[in-house]
């Protein structure tokens, strides 16, 4: 029941998230892509329930779990950041190039 | 049960016993030295002014050492073996079939050898106490003289080839380093390498040898081998061994044509010069050839090749020696000369006359060494005193010191007249008997004749150049400055100690191997028999009839009295001029002064193209071009280069670093799916 539009929802989800980090240079923004990409195979976890049972249910449990961790630490850093560099453009922050 | 009987049953169990308390102790006249060297290189590093400790250690373990060698002498003589007693000390290597143990193996042979270099060798310690005196590095000219010791006994006492290596190796290196003692100067260190790198060659003969035995008889042990090599070994394959063993004799005992480090080992003091480079390590061939006597006489070709190389250098050596001023160049020219003898002998299948002539050999020539270390050093006190820059070894510089030096001069003339071979004196018996020998085995092949001949005219040039020597040195006018005159005096007791009991051996050594003719029984050859008899009855000693004997005896002292008289009178004939003032030789006196240039032709043929090679080849082409550049170098660009690579992409954008990284996982997933 509606497995292929909601798969496809959620390949369109997680292709925008990828052109979000790839392109934008804002941290924030940046992170928000990436909690997108985490969200799109959320949705394909569920969607996929249907065909593999609970047991996929559960696993979107978890990436909740680690990506509100993430969230967590990721604010973190990026507040961290911002106070060193009064910025959160990350093309100013490449102090580890080679 | 009768008594006799039981007393003759007693002597047979004490003999198969094994061996007495003496011989079972052997391995004490090693480490008694040993002990010497430990002690006196200690007090070279910590107290190098300890000079009373270090004058009662030096000398007193070779004392003690000196004392057991005459133990084991007594013992053996007592009940002579007739085979050796093994003493095993303990296990070295042990891998597959190859078994050596560090055993030493007491025979006649190494008892006479043990003889004379504790006994030789006490007498120069005690002369060094005297000599080295006043030098600063007392303390460690004495360790290294004991250190010399300890690996000579173990070259003589060794039973096998590798222990006896040990001591052949050892023994180069004492002699390298006493050398190159006074190595602040460039000359003397250079020559210790020179005879180090000369030695060296040699070696790689004996190693050769070594590997052959190995391979063809199967083991490395002296019984074994001489009890196996009968069946095993054809005359080929002794012939190379044994002309592989003469390679290495050639280096270590200064033969035509590995001699030419002998003249500069001068550059040491001159008591190791004595003890070292003419009494006892110089010998240590002549000992390899009489310990392989077997070996040499189952190849005929291999003892006329000894044979000849030692004629050969008897006359060679003896003609530098007419044209040197140094007075110790001379001596060296005629250690080689002596020592040809001693192959000659040795070659021609007389190991026991050989032998003779190394016991009488050691005995005069180190009393001719050390009298010449007693002018050099009184020679030395008078330029010192007065400041003098002149050369103290030159006999130019001297003339006339018998006046200054009674008991010295009195002393090198017997040992002159024992080198010589003036009767009585010990010389002549020795080199008579090799001489006798030679011209015997001349008739079953001719050119030993040719070789008799050749030792025969050495004979003749010795007596000449000995005249010389002593002439120019102890008669004369003297040449010595009015001002240094006063000052010269003759060596203390402690030098003139040994001095006098090497005399006396040396007017008396005869004894020990005394001819039928003089009254005596050969002695050292019945000695020496158990040794010897496998090869002599191989190569059975030719006799001499009692009048050719005579004949031969009576030309040959007129020959060395003839030679004495025209050397002492063509030194004083005309002027001499000190070395200040005199000309440089010319024409055929320059050829003989300048050693026949031998060296130039070993530095052209041989020194000059290996070091050519070494530079522009391995030094220029291999090591710095190919190992440093390309290999060293080449690496470190080649890292650069890719390190330079590798850090364009780490430009410090997250957006790469993901783009990367979504690349990579787009990869791996394809290679997975697919």
């Amino acid at each position: 029941m509606l497995l292929g539009p909601a798969l496809g929802l959620s390949a369109i989800l997680f292709t925008i998230g990828v052109a979000g980090v790839l392109l934008r240079r804002n941290a924030i923004v940046l992170f928000m892509c990436v909690e997108l990409m985490l969200n799109a195979v959320n949705l394909a976890f569920v969607a996929l329930a249907q065909v593999y049972g609970v047991g996929a249910y559960l696993i979107a449990f978890f990436v909740m779990t680690v990506a509100a961790a993430e969230a967590a630490v990721g604010l973190a850093i990026i507040l961290a950041v911002f106070r060193h560099n009064q910025s959160i453009d990350l093309q100013n922050i490449n102090l580890l190039h080679g | 049960m009768t008594l006799p009987l039981l007393a003759v049953q007693v002597v047979d169990e004490a003999r198969a016993a094994g061996p007495g308390p003496a011989v079972r102790l052997a391995w004490l006249a090693i480490a008694l030295p040993l002990l010497g060297f430990i002690v006196n290189g200690w007090l070279a590093m910590v107290r190098p002014r300890a000079r009373v400790l270090v004058s009662l250690i030096g000398p007193g373990v070779l004392l003690a050492a000196f004392v057991v060698a005459v133990a084991i002498f007594l013992e053996l003589r007592a009940s002579p073996p007739e085979a050796p007693f093994i003493v095993s000390l303990w296990p070295w290597i042990h891998v597959g079939e190859l078994r050596i143990d560090l055993a030493l193996q007491i025979d006649q042979l190494a008892a006479v050898m043990l003889l004379v270099v504790t006994g030789v060798g006490s007498l120069i310690h005690l002369y060094s106490v005297g000599y080295m005196g006043e030098d600063p590095g007392y303390a460690r000219y004495f360790a290294y003289l004991n250190l010399f010791i300890v690996f000579m006994l173990v070259l003589v006492l060794g039973s096998s080839f590798p222990v006896l290596f040990i001591g052949w190796e050892g023994v180069g290196l004492c002699s390298y380093l006493l050398i190159g003692f006074w190595f602040n100067d460039k000359a003397n260190a250079d020559a210790g390498k020179k005879a180090f790198l000369a030695n060296r060659v040699g070696d790689f003969g004996f190693l050769i040898a070594m590997f052959l035995l190995w391979q063809t008889v199967g083991s490395l042990d002296f019984v074994t081998v001489f009890s196996r090599a009968p069946g095993a070994l054809t005359t080929g394959a002794a012939t190379w061994i044994t002309l592989f063993l003469l390679l290495g004799c050639t280096g270590k005992s200064a033969q035509i044509p590995l001699y030419v480090w002998l003249p500069d080992a001068m550059a040491g003091p001159t008591p190791v010069s004595a003890l070292i480079h003419a009494a006892t390590m110089v010998t240590a061939g002549v000992y390899l050839v009489a310990r392989t006597s077997l070996l040499f006489a189952m190849a005929p070709l291999s003892g006329e090749v000894t044979a000849g190389i030692g004629a050969l250098t008897a006359l060679f050596a003896a003609t530098i020696g007419l044209r040197q001023y140094d007075i110790k160049r001379v001596l060296a020219y005629s250690t080689i000369s002596q020592l040809g003898y001693m192959f000659l002998g040795v070659g021609v299948g007389a190991y026991s006359a050989g032998l003779f002539h190394l016991v009488t050999h050691a005995f005069f020539k180190a009393l001719l060494f050390l009298g010449s270390g007693s002018v050099i050093q009184a020679m030395h006190h008078a330029y010192h005193a007065t400041h003098s820059q002149e050369d103290a070894q030159d006999m130019r510089n001297m003339g006339g010191l018998k006046r200054w030096l009674p008991v010295t001069c009195g002393l090198m003339w017997i040992a002159t007249l024992a080198i010589a071979g003036v009767p009585p004196f010990a010389g002549f018996f020795s080199k008579d008997e090799i001489l006798a020998a030679a011209f015997a085995r001349g008739a079953e092949q001719p050119v030993y004749y040719l070789f008799y001949g050749l030792g025969l005219v050495a004979a003749f040039v010795t007596a000449v150049y000995m005249g010389r020597l002593m002439a120019m040195t102890f008669h004369g006018e003297s040449r010595v400055g009015e001002a240094e005159r006063p000052h010269l005096r003759d060596a203390p007791a402690i030098m003139t100690g040994p001095l006098l009991v090497l005399g006396l051996l040396t007017i008396v050594g005869g004894a020990i191997n005394l001819p039928e003719f003089a009254g005596g029984h050969e002695a050292l050859e019945h000695w020496l028999e158990p040794v010897t008899r496998a090869a002599t009855s191989l190569h059975p000693i030719v006799r001499l009839a009692g009048t050719t004997e005579k004949g031969l005896i009576g030309a040959a002292v007129a020959i060395g009295v003839l030679g004495l008289w025209v050397g002492f009178r063509a030194a004083l004939g005309r002027p001499i001029l000190p070395a200040r003032e005199a000309p440089p030789d010319t024409g055929l006196a320059r050829l003989v002064y300048r050693k026949y240039y031998v060296d130039e032709i070993y530095g052209a043929l041989i020194v000059r193209p290996l070091v050519w090679l070494s530079e522009k080849v391995l030094w220029r082409a291999v090591d710095q071009a190919l190992v440093d550049g390309v290999l060293v170098n080449g690496g470190v660009v080649g890292s650069r280069w890719l390190g330079r690579l590798g850090s364009r992409l780490q430009s410090g954008q997250l957006g790469l670093y993901v783009l990367l990284f979504l690349v990579g996982a787009i990869w791996v997933l394809h290679t997975i799916l697919r």
